[in-house]
């Protein structure tokens, strides 16, 4: 190995953004995510959080500031690799397993890269293993539990090997059970991890660091039990703890 | 939500007909119904001996004949204009139980019958072997085009999905009150059917971002590989050859 540093694995700076219709949901967005580290993306509805996601592998672009991916820039030349190297995991699983069987749906992303054959089987089989849906290979993802349904997603991503997993709501209409087998995968992967998510307990429990998106900028970035604990934050930027959720006593 | 573990028009078996590459079914059956269409609808006889060529293959796909009789039930809605035929097409009237039916109209009706229930009945077969997605790999192979292929793979994904978003919306509006009672009421309907068609339509949307985000561009990667080997496509010609020469017999006798 050598010692020279690696790039971080994601690096975000000045990014602005304006939607066509004139909105403008991104005023200059500075975020860098270090190699392994596991950020919790916080910011109340409408903050620009889908937005940020969208350009970290370039489905929008043409703002201003850029966006890098261990060391490569989000642009039209790269885009086939930062696809690989950025792997978004949507909120609806019905939106992201869209192929008639488990298997083909994890294969897609390396497919599309070009692999094939025992490469590909080993891949998939690797990518389903690590979310411990192996058995389930054959089946049609809608014969699936929502729960189980969010963790072949997840694998649909990891067979792609990415550098950063950016994982949109992990957490929403799981139930309690299947919200903390996705936590226990989660923290088994060796990946880096962007987590944008409204579900604060959860932030905590899984990323020791979070960023306030709020307005289009990010206003705050600390590790997340400060960020939880300070209700003049919180309020300031509509970030509601759940009932009877105290940061400060919780243990993680 | 679901039918099960497959479609409820696979018949799950080990036959030697399920083995084959869908592929090939395919093209047998395709050959098959153009063969049984291009008979002389004269050489009664020769509809018969086709006949007994899908009893074997039903046979050796190990298909119950009272399945198979069944599903050919799908055709009845479409033969029904077969039967009409023979009252309403003009020219010289022959006299059955005390009717007057027009000979034109019986052979017509029978042409119909006849070819239509032996192309229904190979489908039939074909669907019973062939699960839909190795259907879909087949008419990959056989070099679909492949928007179409995508198009009709989405189709099985996302079929479920849609009929359970329409499920839901029923609910919603019977929750408040809403029965379909008559023509006044489908105003509602339609507004509901829009409805749904711009969910599926933004669903479509959010579907190709997610493909994109995984490396999509334009074109579905080939994931598996259909081959067939020369002993396969034997097995699978000898419906239609055996078509063909009966075909023939029929032209030339």
């Amino acid at each position: 190995m050598t010692t020279a540093p690696q790039p971080p694995s994601l690096e975000v700076s000045g990014l602005a953004y304006a939607y066509p219709d004139g909105h403008q949901a991104l005023f200059g967005v500075g975020l860098t995510v270090g190699r392994g580290e596991r950020v919790a993306l916080l910011g109340p509805n409408g903050a620009g959080k889908t937005t940020l996601v969208l350009h970290l592998n370039g489905i929008l672009t043409g703002g201003a500031g850029t966006v890098t991916v261990a060391g490569l820039p989000v642009a039209k030349a790269n885009l086939a690799e930062i696809r690989r190297r950025v792997g978004i995991v949507f909120q609806d699983p019905d939106d992201q397993l869209f192929m008639p069987t488990v298997r083909e749906d994890v294969a897609f992303g390396p497919a599309a890269a070009g692999m094939r054959g025992a490469e590909l089987e080993a891949r998939v089989h690797k990518a389903l293993a690590l979310v411990g849906m192996e058995e389930y290979a054959n089946r049609p993802p809608h014969h699936l539990s929502f729960g189980q349904r969010r963790r072949v997603a997840v694998a649909t991503v990891l067979a792609m090997e990415p550098e950063i997993l950016v994982l949109d709501e992990p957490s929403s209409n799981l139930d309690p059970a299947s919200r903390r087998e996705l936590a226990d995968i989660l923290r088994s992967l060796d990946v880096t991890v962007l987590m944008v998510t409204h579900d604060l307990p959860y932030a905590l429990e899984l990323c020791p660091r979070a960023v306030i998106l709020s307005d289009g900028v990010i206003v705050a970035d600390a590790p997340t039990r400060d960020l939880l604990s300070d209700d003049e934050l919180m309020r300031s930027h509509r970030l509601e703890l759940p009932f009877g959720f105290d940061p400060r006593t919780t243990t993680v | 939500m679901g039918a099960g573990h497959a479609h409820r028009l696979y018949r799950h078996g080990h036959s030697p007909v399920h083995r084959l590459p869908p592929h090939c079914k395919l093209a047998a059956v395709f050959a098959f119904v153009i063969i049984v269409v291009s008979t002389p609808r004269e050489s009664m006889w020769a509809f018969g001996l086709y006949a007994v060529l899908l009893a074997a293959v039903a046979t050796a796909a190990r298909i119950p004949a009272a399945f198979l009789l069944k599903r050919l039930l799908i055709e009845v809605p479409f033969v029904a204009f077969a039967v009409l035929m023979p009252f309403v097409v003009p020219g010289e009237q022959v006299h059955v139980l005390g009717l007057s039916l027009s000979e034109p109209g019986l052979w017509g009706a029978w042409n119909v019958l006849a070819k239509g229930t032996l192309g229904v009945g190979a489908s039939v077969i074909l669907a019973s072997t062939t699960e839909l997605r190795e259907l879909l790999l087949g008419l990959q192979r056989l070099k679909l085009p492949p928007l179409l292929v995508q198009i009709a793979s989405f189709m099985i994904r996302y079929g479920d999905v849609i009929t359970d978003e329409m499920r839901r919306m029923s609910i919603a509006r019977r929750s408040r009150g809403f029965e379909a009672k008559g023509i006044r009421h489908w105003g509602v309907l339609g507004k509901t059917a829009g409805a749904l068609f711009i969910r599926s339509y933004e669903r479509g949307e959010r579907v190709h971002l997610a493909m994109v985000s995984r490396g999509y561009a334009g074109s579905m990667p080939v994931i598996d590989e259909v081959t067939a080997s020369r002993e396969q496509w034997t097995y699978a010609a000898a419906l239609p050859v055996a078509a063909l020469f009966i075909c023939l017999l029929g032209w030339t006798l």
